[in-house]
């Protein structure tokens, strides 16, 4: 699974095999610090139709971005898959095995850009590659950009598909319990590079 | 459901009174069963998120049914007790009658409450998104977690009472009460 990985993204490769991407922005120290504690990625599923959010307590991320420059800009995440909470001890431990993020195996889920384009005032188009459970997937997430003092803010969501990602297997696959369709939604707060 | 005379005038409840009896009981014992299955079930799979699901939809169902039926009955008075009941069985008939009303409402709305305060939404039957009068909140959801279940043993024990009622009447007392209940006699 790596293989390609490390291929289209060097970076990412570093930062699997250091086992976080807090070594990494060690090392990039230009990069811009995300401030996880005000910063929330969340997945929310339909259960029945019934919209259920689950947040991500762990999370790494680096953002580099000057709103003047976006063609410059770079952004990576690396989630871990294992901190999803749901609200309910037993429900998470489900998500975390086999059926589901598989997080033994699999522990992080990442994004990497390859491309941030201007899409309006203060709108950027985000494309990238994202990785869940092995399976990765050409994405182009829109997102919203904030200037709060001396913090960078960004907001948005990807709906995606959980099956292309093989997240719900065996008879999980039946979409009428789980929908298919799931929302990833972030904010993220970043200081601003020195 | 067009019998619109006090409940009274023939010494048996009215249509209405009948149906939303017999339609509350069975959803209550489906609900309750479902109830009682679905906690059992360990972890979490498919079968147990559609049974809570169809428990909540039930939830709902007796919950909006119990206030028309409360507001039947108050507008509908029920027939009068045999004549030669002691006072202290009227008191205890009341009473048990009284509970059970209270339960019919309490017990969806506990459940609702602590469906909320897990953070999980109750849309009825998958279409109408109820709004949700409280955010997730950790020891709420165990507070109404316990009240719903101690209020679930209590419905169970005055349920039993109830069934006590019905063989006291039917087999001691042999004075026909439960015909006052019982559809499609007229």
């Amino acid at each position: 699974m790596s293989v390609s990985i490390l291929k289209s993204a060097g970076r990412l490769g570093l930062q699997l095999a250091a086992g976080g991407v807090l070594v990494l922005n060690a090392a990039h120290a230009a990069w811009a610090q995300v401030d996880t504690s005000k910063s929330v990625i969340s997945a929310v599923s339909k259960q029945m139709n019934v919209p259920v959010d689950g947040k991500f307590k762990k999370f790494t991320a680096s953002i580099d971005f000057d709103p003047a420059k976006p063609a410059a800009a770079k952004a990576q995440f690396s989630v871990d898959v294992a901190s999803y909470d749901l609200g309910d001890e037993s429900f998470n431990k489900e998500v975390r095995g086999k059926d589901w993020f598989d997080a033994a195996t699999f522990p992080n889920a990442t994004f990497v850009s390859t491309s941030i384009v201007s899409s309006g005032a203060g709108t950027y188009s985000v494309s990238g590659k994202l990785t869940i459970k092995g399976k990765s997937s050409d994405v182009v997430v829109p997102v919203t950009f904030k200037q709060d003092g001396a913090n960078q803010v960004f907001d948005g969501a990807l709906p995606i598909k959980r099956l292309q990602f093989n997240i719900g297997q065996g008879e999980w696959k039946d979409t009428s319990v789980v929908a298919d369709d799931v929302q990833l939604k972030f904010h993220i707060v970043s200081a601003a590079k020195k | 459901m067009t019998d619109m005379k006090p409940s009274s005038a023939d010494g048996r409840y009215t249509g209405t009174a009948i149906a939303l009896h017999w339609l509350i009981a069975i959803l209550i014992i489906g609900g309750f069963w479902l109830g009682w299955v679905m906690t059992d079930i360990p972890g979490l799979t498919p079968t147990k998120l559609r049974y809570f699901s169809w428990h909540k939809w039930i939830g709902v169902t007796v919950f909006a049914l119990a206030w028309l039926r409360v507001l039947w009955r108050l507008t509908h008075p029920a027939p009068p007790l045999p004549a030669g009941m002691p006072a202290l069985q009227r008191l205890v008939s009341n009473a048990v009658h009284g509970l059970l009303y209270a339960l019919m409402i309490l017990i969806p709305a506990s459940g609702y409450l602590y469906s909320a305060a897990a953070g999980v939404q109750v849309v009825y039957l998958g279409i109408l998104p109820l709004p949700t009068l409280i955010g997730p909140d950790q020891q709420l959801k165990v507070i109404f977690r316990l009240t719903h279940i101690y209020l679930n043993y209590a419905l169970l024990g005055l349920f039993a009472l109830h069934l006590l009622g019905v063989v006291k009447h039917t087999l001691i007392d042999r004075d026909g009460l439960l015909s006052r209940m019982i559809p499609f006699l007229r």
